[in-house]
């Protein structure tokens, strides 16, 4: 039997507001998928540390500071860095419109924006992870 | 307050009242079952004087200006003047958030509120490896007494007060601003302001702290105790219930908390040997206004109540001004929608409302694009704008407390007072805030809240408009503010050219100096200001007290 979905959710760069990623990953953990949640402060290198090391289909990131640009890309590269690039990345938060081509292009499968119903996320995690 | 009797005939007619109802529902029924509050709580269909039948005016609610302060910490309110219109903002440099602040003071502004970058909040500077990509995005990025000085350059700051949005290196921040003063020859005591300080609802809600709590408190009352002496018109620490709400708790949690944070700092700084009555005064609070008017202004008089019953009862207040919960408000951040921005016009208005019913001293109002980007100088108009409609136009500012009196706004203070009582005494049972947050109840509760609430939304019983409701096709929106990314190269650069510049042998000397400090048990104040005079840098400084104190590390749950 497959096992569930394993999911990091990460907190990138010094903003410390955690509302929406806790709600997030409690809202992935009722839905039967497997948590793990960083806490605050992570650098992108700490993230991926993480990632590879708990073995997650996916790294779910939530930014407010307006550092997704510099932040959320570098996550990308250090995952195919590692060849982890089979790891699905998406990010949610505070993130303009304009900024979503360009994250999109750097590797980030998706970003949700405020207002995003849970199920969406959630949706859109189980339709996109790479099972091993 | 009510004759028995007629209390009875009341109570009887209720109840007549409540079968025709009753039969009516059953051909009509209500738009719900059970219809909630903006926290979640039951509201009732009617209200009448049984609900609130022990209600006594004299020990309840008393004079505005007067014990317990339910109707407002002056006696004329707004009829003597208006609240502060106090807009937060700072972004990238200090000269661009100097050119911001020049704006809001034509505009009618009447204090300042500054917003720092996160590596500002957490004491690192420009050039920290922590700091890329956030350098001057959500405040203003300040590394030194250098950019503090270009902050002010032309704001007299006798005639301003000023809020600074500052917890973990709150001391810093403030030496800096009394260095500046100085250079402006305005003497310590002329300067009026707050600093956030409160760092108990950074563990529990906003994450950014530095220290552990035990030297984050010391922090704290040594800067209660410099200000009693040296800044005594300054507002010492903002206990802070913003955030906690912006975290998603309930409005009674909201209260609870705060003041539970509340009473740790006064039992801080009761134990480090200052009397109660000299800085008590100099304490203030901050709240949030979501959409509820109702229950925030109920709210607001609970949460004065209750303080001036803690500090009277618990602390042995004898000054009124120790009594009297002043605060700050702002307009609930996370009320607002990405999704037709301009509906957010709307409901900070309504929570401008709330803010000026419940009583509040000083206001910042949210712009529309909030939920995007960073306000842009033309929303921020509008939602100063906001205030000064509510203010000039609206009437609800010339008489005192208008809602009182109001069945339902007496029993929902009182109610809001019970609960937040209830968690108090809870978190005194764990033994106090601080170990409180330690053990992660707090945040568990607020978590609860939180989820509850998104799963409202999510099944549509809780509505809101144009985003689970009445939605449309939408452009996204255009002219959202920017920040150049070049401002963290650009501060690096100022950082390097200020260290070739300034006596290195003296901050060395300086920052030595406060090491020493830091290991005993001095207070920190002078030895912070002497560094930064010096031009010692923001992260050198905290970086001394990192190596002393060490850092907190978050206890994290789901």
């Amino acid at each position: 039997m497959d096992r569930p979905i394993r999911v990091l959710v990460a907190k990138p760069g010094l903003d410390g507001h955690d509302r929406g990623a806790k709600v997030i990953a409690r809202a992935l953990r009722d839905a039967g998928m497997e948590v793990i949640y960083t806490g605050l402060r992570q650098t992108p290198e700490q993230i991926v540390s993480a990632a590879i090391q708990e073995d997650v289909d996916c790294v779910a990131m939530s930014i407010l500071s307006g550092a997704h640009n510099t932040l959320l890309p570098k996550v990308v590269e250090l995952l195919k860095a590692e060849n982890a690039e089979d790891i699905l990345v998406i990010g949610g938060g505070v993130i303009p419109d304009d900024d979503i081509p360009f994250l999109k292009e750097k590797g980030i499968a998706e970003v949700f924006t405020p207002g995003t119903p849970t199920s969406v996320t959630i949706d859109f995690i189980k339709a996109n992870v790479k099972r091993k | 307050m009510f004759q028995k009797e007629k209390l009875d005939k009341i109570k009887e007619s209720f109840k007549a009242y409540d079968e025709k109802v009753a039969e009516t529902i059953k051909k009509r029924p209500e738009r719900k079952e059970v219809f909630e509050s903006g926290s979640g709580a039951v509201v009732n269909r009617l209200y009448t004087p049984a609900d609130i039948e022990d209600f006594d005016y004299e020990t309840d609610l008393g004079m505005p200006g007067s014990y317990p302060y339910t109707r407002g910490v002056q006696p004329t309110m707004y009829r003597g003047r208006f609240w502060t219109m106090r807009m937060y903002a700072g972004f990238a440099t200090a000269e661009e958030s100097n050119k911001r602040y020049k704006y809001l003071i034509e505009q009618g502004s009447m204090g300042l509120s500054v917003a720092f970058d996160l590596p500002t909040q957490i004491g690192y500077d420009s050039d920290h490896p922590l700091a890329e990509g956030e350098v001057g995005k959500v405040g203003v990025a300040i590394d030194s007494l250098a950019d503090m000085e270009i902050l002010f350059d032309g704001i007299p700051l006798d005639k301003v007060s000023t809020s600074m949005t500052i917890n973990a290196p709150a001391s810093v921040l403030l030496a800096m601003y009394i260095a500046v003063a100085e250079k402006q020859g305005v003497t310590p005591d002329k300067l009026r302001g707050t600093i956030q300080n409160d760092i108990l609802k950074e563990y529990i809600a906003r994450g950014t702290y530095i220290f552990p709590t035990e030297a984050s408190m010391r922090l704290i009352t040594n800067i209660f105790e410099y200000c009693s002496k040296e800044v005594p018109q300054w507002n010492t620490i903002s206990i802070s219930g913003y955030h906690i709400r912006e975290a998603g708790s309930t409005a009674a949690q909201e209260v609870g908390f705060t003041l539970a944070d509340g009473i740790a700092y006064v039992e801080a700084a009761i134990k480090a040997g200052l009397d109660v009555d000299t800085f008590a005064p100099r304490l203030s609070f901050f709240f949030n206004a979501h959409n509820d008017i109702l229950e925030e202004v109920a709210k607001y008089r609970a949460a004065r109540r209750l303080w001036a019953r803690i500090m009277k009862e618990r602390f042995g207040a004898k000054k009124p001004k120790s009594m009297a919960l002043k605060f700050h408000t702002q307009t609930g951040g996370s009320t607002l929608t990405a999704q037709q921005p301009e509906n957010n016009i709307v409901r900070v208005a309504i929570q401008t409302l709330a803010a000026v019913l419940g009583g509040t001293q000083s206001l910042h109002t949210n712009s529309k694009d909030e939920a995007l980007a960073l306000p842009t100088e033309d929303s921020v108009r509008v939602a100063l704008r906001t205030q000064q409609i509510v203010a000039y136009e609206s009437g609800v500012a010339d008489t005192v407390d208008p809602l009182a009196g109001s069945y339902y706004i007496e029993a929902k203070t009182k109610e809001i007072e019970e609960e937040a009582m209830k968690y108090i005494k809870k978190i005194d049972e764990l033994g106090g805030a601080p170990k409180a947050i330690d053990m992660g109840y707090i945040q568990q509760e607020i978590m609860d809240a939180a989820y509850n609430y998104q799963r409202d939304i999510e099944t549509g019983k809780r509505i809101i408009v144009g985003m689970n409701k009445f939605k449309i096709e939408e452009e996204p929106p255009k002219g959202l503010l920017k920040v150049d990314p070049s401002v963290g190269e650009l501060q690096k650069k100022k950082i390097q050219e200020l260290k070739a510049k300034r006596d290195n042998e003296q901050v060395k000397e300086k920052l030595e100096a406060l090491r020493g400090a830091c290991q005993g048990d001095e207070n920190l104040m002078p030895y912070i200001l002497d560094a930064v005079r010096a031009y010692a840098t923001l992260g050198e400084i905290c970086g001394v007290m990192r190596e002393v104190f060490g850092e907190y590390q978050q206890s994290v749950q789901l």
